[in-house]
């Protein structure tokens, strides 16, 4: 089915899982980048359709692009929205890709209920929340990457991190300790846009909920 | 701070330069004479006050976006506004104490903790219209034209105006039995259209079968005319206020499409604006290319209870900075500037301020001054004819000399 878009859309998306696993679902809308972006260094990408645009930006950014209205729709992992806040988004779709696991990590001997448990994570908020609402408090201390390590150094008692297999963990000699959030991409979608191109976003989003099998 | 840095102003804070803060005046100006057109009278309302006659009735939102201080006299909280609507409600419910419908108007500098994503502006120039003393279509439709006939002037294109009620969620989640803490999850979802999450919430609140279908069917409910029969059809079964809502929202568009035929209209039953202490319908404007709202009102009957006297409300507030940022007002162009001889020759001085009086801009010369008449943006200059002093342009003035 190919969506009836009558609006110029712009869709951010980051390289890498997200783009690669989104590809299949926006074909199915009748959406198909006309470049590669793993061989072009172009972030704007034409589509074969001629109103709608891919814009490749980081994860992380995708929510705040969409925010500000810098793009229409965006897909970002439920990851990098809890981290964002999701203030003043619309998340109307899981898109059911990207799937993976936010856990608390560490060595298998560590004692997660400890007083002033030390947490090193990418996920501040996150880590903070879901401690605050076990009545815990914690110490979270934010690292940009190789969290795995932190434990193993004496950083920090513990890590919350993204599993997918568990490979890296395990690999480290680290274990999970607790599963916090399951984590999948979802459709973010601007609230001006929403309104404003109601007719070509609703088509586009009905598309999309048909690729991915949902209702 | 490093010395090198003293004109750095704080996140979120920002100046207006002379061609700036001239369009910006001209726009208040035009703004404040079209509302005395329309019966509203301005009040000014203090920028700092007690902290607990400033957060009465308005919820959290508000307490987290207010600077707070302790005052040295009193030893209580005061906190800088950071919306003037309550303060307006305050005025018409303690001090003003009419029965007649009352219309007030205002503008301001609100100061804001974090930005709300209003304008990205930590201190917005709050500009707005308050109407008190009519609980009635006629009113909310009043102040949504007014909101219009604003962006209007301001020379926003392509408006698009949102609508919705916040009755229809609250008598919802009343009858749905969910307490506080269920009913603001329940709405921090509701507000991203998070489906996944409404569903997974009203499972783990136990929501009753046909209350759950309608609690999800809400954020499905917004787009263009067909929304409201839709909501008729899906929410047949809700509370009476809930259907009452959506007849109230009804009238008032089709009320809108009459006066305002071209604008465009979207509805979205899910959309609660300030929830906290709106009471009925909420609506906001939109234009092209701006990915947030850029004006928003509604009514909220409730908010002058605290104060000794509860009236039906509705009013509308934007951020003038945005408007102006936005639109295409322009700026009333400098007159062209008149440089004076910096002398006290016999009636230089009554002839500048004739001209003065005039509206004419006469710049006088200072001593020993750097700089010639032109780069002071004056195109004329004052020159001594006999007995008169009279203005010529600046070429033929330069070359007698």
């Amino acid at each position: 089915m190919t969506a009836e878009i009558a609006a110029p859309l712009k869709i951010a998306l980051s390289k890498g899982r997200i783009f690669r696993d989104t590809l299949p679902l926006l074909r199915q809308a009748g959406v198909e980048p006309l470049d590669d972006p793993d061989t072009s260094r172009k972030l704007i990408l034409a589509t074969s359709h001629p109103l709608v645009k891919f814009v490749l930006i980081r994860a992380t950014d995708v929510p705040t692009y969409v925010q500000w209205g810098a793009a229409d729709l965006g897909v970002a992992g439920k990851d990098v929205l809890m981290e964002h806040g999701g203030e003043g988004l619309y998340e109307p779709l899981d898109l059911k890709i990207a799937r993976c696991r936010m856990m608390v990590a560490g060595r298998p001997e560590a004692d997660i209920s400890a007083r002033r448990l030390r947490i090193a994570t990418k996920y501040v908020n996150s880590a903070r929340a879901f401690f605050a609402n076990r009545g815990q408090q914690v110490e979270v201390i934010k690292l940009y990457g190789s969290m795995e390590l932190a434990p193993l150094v004496g950083l920090s008692e513990v890590i919350v991190d993204l599993v997918e297999s568990g490979n890296t963990l395990r690999a480290n000699g680290l274990v999970p300790l607790e599963h916090m959030h399951d984590i999948s991409a979802r459709l973010v979608i601007n609230k001006a846009s929403w309104k404003m191109k109601h007719a070509s976003i609703l088509a586009l989003v009905g598309a999309l909920r048909e690729a991915v099998g949902d209702d | 701070m490093n010395p090198n840095k003293t004109w750095l102003l704080p996140e979120g804070i920002d100046e207006l330069l002379p061609a700036q803060a001239r369009a910006l005046e001209g726009l208040r100006r035009e703004l404040l004479d079209m509302y005395a057109t329309w019966g509203y009278q301005m009040v000014v309302t203090p920028f700092i006050e007690f902290l607990d006659s400033l957060l009465t009735g308005t919820g959290r939102d508000l307490e987290l976006q207010t600077f707070k201080l302790t005052d040295q006299s009193s030893g209580r909280m005061l906190g800088v506004r950071a919306d003037i609507t309550p303060q307006a409600a305050r005025i018409d419910a303690h001090r003003l104490r009419h029965e007649a419908p009352t219309r007030l108007c205002y503008i301001g500098s609100v100061l804001r903790t974090r930005s709300d994503g209003f304008s990205g502006s930590r201190s917005p120039l709050q500009i707005g219209a308050e109407l008190y003393g009519h609980a009635g279509v006629a009113s909310d439709v009043e102040i949504v034209c007014l909101t219009i006939a604003t962006l209007r002037i301001a020379g926003l294109r392509g408006i698009y105006l949102d609508l919705g009620h916040v009755g229809i969620y609250r008598s919802l989640a009343e009858a749905a039995g969910l307490d506080e803490r269920q009913e603001a999850a329940l709405f921090e979802a509701l507000q991203r259209k998070a489906s996944a999450e409404i569903a997974e919430l009203v499972d783990e609140f136990g929501v009753e079968k046909g209350m759950r279908r309608m609690l999800l069917a809400l954020a499905e409910l917004n787009g263009g005319e067909e929304v409201l029969p839709l909501a008729r059809k899906l929410l047949a079964d809700a509370p009476s206020a809930v259907l009452t809502a959506i007849d109230y929202v009804d009238a008032v568009s089709a009320s809108l499409r009459q006066r305002l035929p071209d604008l465009p209209v979207h509805f979205d039953l899910a959309e609660l604006r300030a929830y906290h202490y709106q009471t009925g319908v909420v609506f906001a404007a939109f234009v092209p290319g701006e990915g947030q709202e850029v004006a928003r009102g509604g009514r909220y009957d409730e908010i002058g209870k605290v104060f000794g006297r509860a009236r039906p409300a509705t009013g509308f507030s934007a951020d003038l900075k945005t408007l102006m940022r936005l639109g295409s007002h322009a700026a009333v162009p400098l007159a062209d500037a008149i440089l004076a001889p910096g002398e006290t020759a016999p009636g230089l001085q009554a002839r500048i301020d004739e001209l003065r009086a005039a509206g004419r801009v006469v710049i006088g010369e200072l001593p020993g001054q750097v700089g010639d008449a032109s780069q002071m943006g004056c195109a004329h200059r004052l020159q001594q004819q006999g007995d008169d002093w009279v203005i010529v342009p600046l070429e033929q003035s330069t070359k007698k000399r």
